[in-house]
């Protein structure tokens, strides 16, 4: 469909054309990603070295077991998969947006962003839920002979070793660094995420103000596509790294 | 058709299908991934305590190679990186390499600290193995 293939031998930095021959603006957001790669890369690397240098680390399927109005019924990496699942459509939406918007189809673009949109804002509302679920749980931890009522923090982190106590079995405090690295990771992760509903927001907004239209093209729809297909990357390295191993 | 109206130095567009077909397709890859991620999750969790470090390990490294292939799938087909020119898959590909020797690099300092640590840095043997020290309990209350 394009109108010119790629001449054979050409000397693509001689000036006259991009010599990735693709806009400037997707070169950026290529490159803004990629360093972006690498910050959430040193958090999950820094994740896994202190994770690698102590003996006992939470176990993802106690500490990830729960599903909303499913009260105590342990359900390990049933909500996650949710959220994965939610976020893989909204990039699958998100890139039939871009499809639509290389046929300049504007009704096609403002349904699918719109779609994507309500895909991020559920992804938003499963983490608040799981965020809430976790930091205002009460798990009986033994601290100094006494049982006391956890929740998991950034300052406190009920998963540590089970020890016996008066002939139950009870959780010590474990590494202080799991509240910090889960927290600071998905709330990092999580606020990529509103951003990309704030900029999807803004692209739907143009759209309907027919701004596309009037430029002659859509490019604009495929660099926030970038985007929210670079939070959908994350997330696979996220899942991976906190709830599957 | 008009396939690069936004700057005249492009004049190139990647071939965009006039159909969906490739979307819904790696739509269909990606999920199909992940539910054997899960089911690998799911068997780690049912086999918890009785399986061996070593078996452990690899079957986390599978999912981990998984998780690798989703992301090539997201990268290469719905971020179009696999339609550019081979000069700008490279420009992104290539320092992403450096990633190799960071998590081997810093995994392996974690895990040295974990021994110094454990043998007060080599001046006694380690005690036990860390899932002997710690028997997890199964089905536990949350």
């Amino acid at each position: 469909m394009s109108t010119t293939s790629i001449p054979t031998n050409t000397k693509w930095w001689n000036g006259g054309r991009s010599p990735f021959n693709i806009s400037y603006g997707k070169v950026m957001m290529w490159y803004f990603l990629m360093s972006d790669a690498f910050t959430f890369g040193a958090f999950l690397i820094s994740y896994g070295t202190i994770r690698f240098s102590v003996n006992h680390w939470a176990d993802p399927n106690q500490v990830f077991n729960a599903f909303p109005f499913a009260g105590h019924a342990n359900l390990p990496l049933a909500f996650v998969s949710l959220m994965t699942f939610i976020l893989i459509f909204s990039s699958v939406t998100m890139v039939l947006a871009v499809h639509e918007g290389h046929k300049m189809n504007r009704r096609g673009v403002e349904k699918y962003m719109i779609l994507t949109i309500l895909g991020g804002l559920a992804f938003l509302g499963c983490q608040a839920w799981e965020w809430t679920h976790m930091i205002t749980g009460d798990h009986a931890v033994l601290v100094n002979g006494e049982i006391e009522k956890w929740g998991t923090t950034v300052t406190k982190n009920p998963w540590g070793p089970h020890v016996m106590h008066e002939g139950q079995l009870v959780s010590t405090p474990g590494p202080i660094a799991f509240g910090g690295y889960f927290f600071g990771i998905t709330g990092f992760h999580g606020f990529h995420v509103f951003s990309g509903v704030i900029i999807n927001l803004v692209m739907l907004i143009k759209t309907r103000l027919g701004h596309f239209d009037q430029r002659g093209h859509y490019e604009m729809i495929e660099k926030a596509g970038l985007y929210w297909h670079f939070v959908d990357l994350v997330w696979v390295f996220v899942f991976l790294c906190f709830y599957l191993v | 058709m008009s396939s690069n109206v936004s700057s005249p130095e492009i004049t190139h567009t990647p071939e965009h299908a006039s159909g969906t077909g490739r979307i819904w397709k790696t739509f269909w890859v990606l999920s199909a991934l992940t539910v054997i991620e899960l089911g690998l999750g799911y068997f780690l969790y049912w086999k918890h305590g009785q399986l061996s470090y070593g078996f452990t390990l690899s079957t986390k490294l599978l999912i981990a190679a998984l998780t690798l292939a989703k992301a090539y799938y997201i990268v290469s087909i719905f971020m179009h990186l696999g339609d550019e020119i081979r000069n700008m898959i490279m420009t992104i590909i290539v320092p992403l390499l450096l990633f190799v020797w960071f998590i081997a690099a810093f995994l392996w300092d974690g895990n040295a600290w974990k021994n110094l640590r454990n043998t007060d840095a080599g001046s006694r043997p380690a005690q036990t193995e860390q899932h002997q020290l710690h028997p997890v309990e199964k089905n536990a209350k949350p």
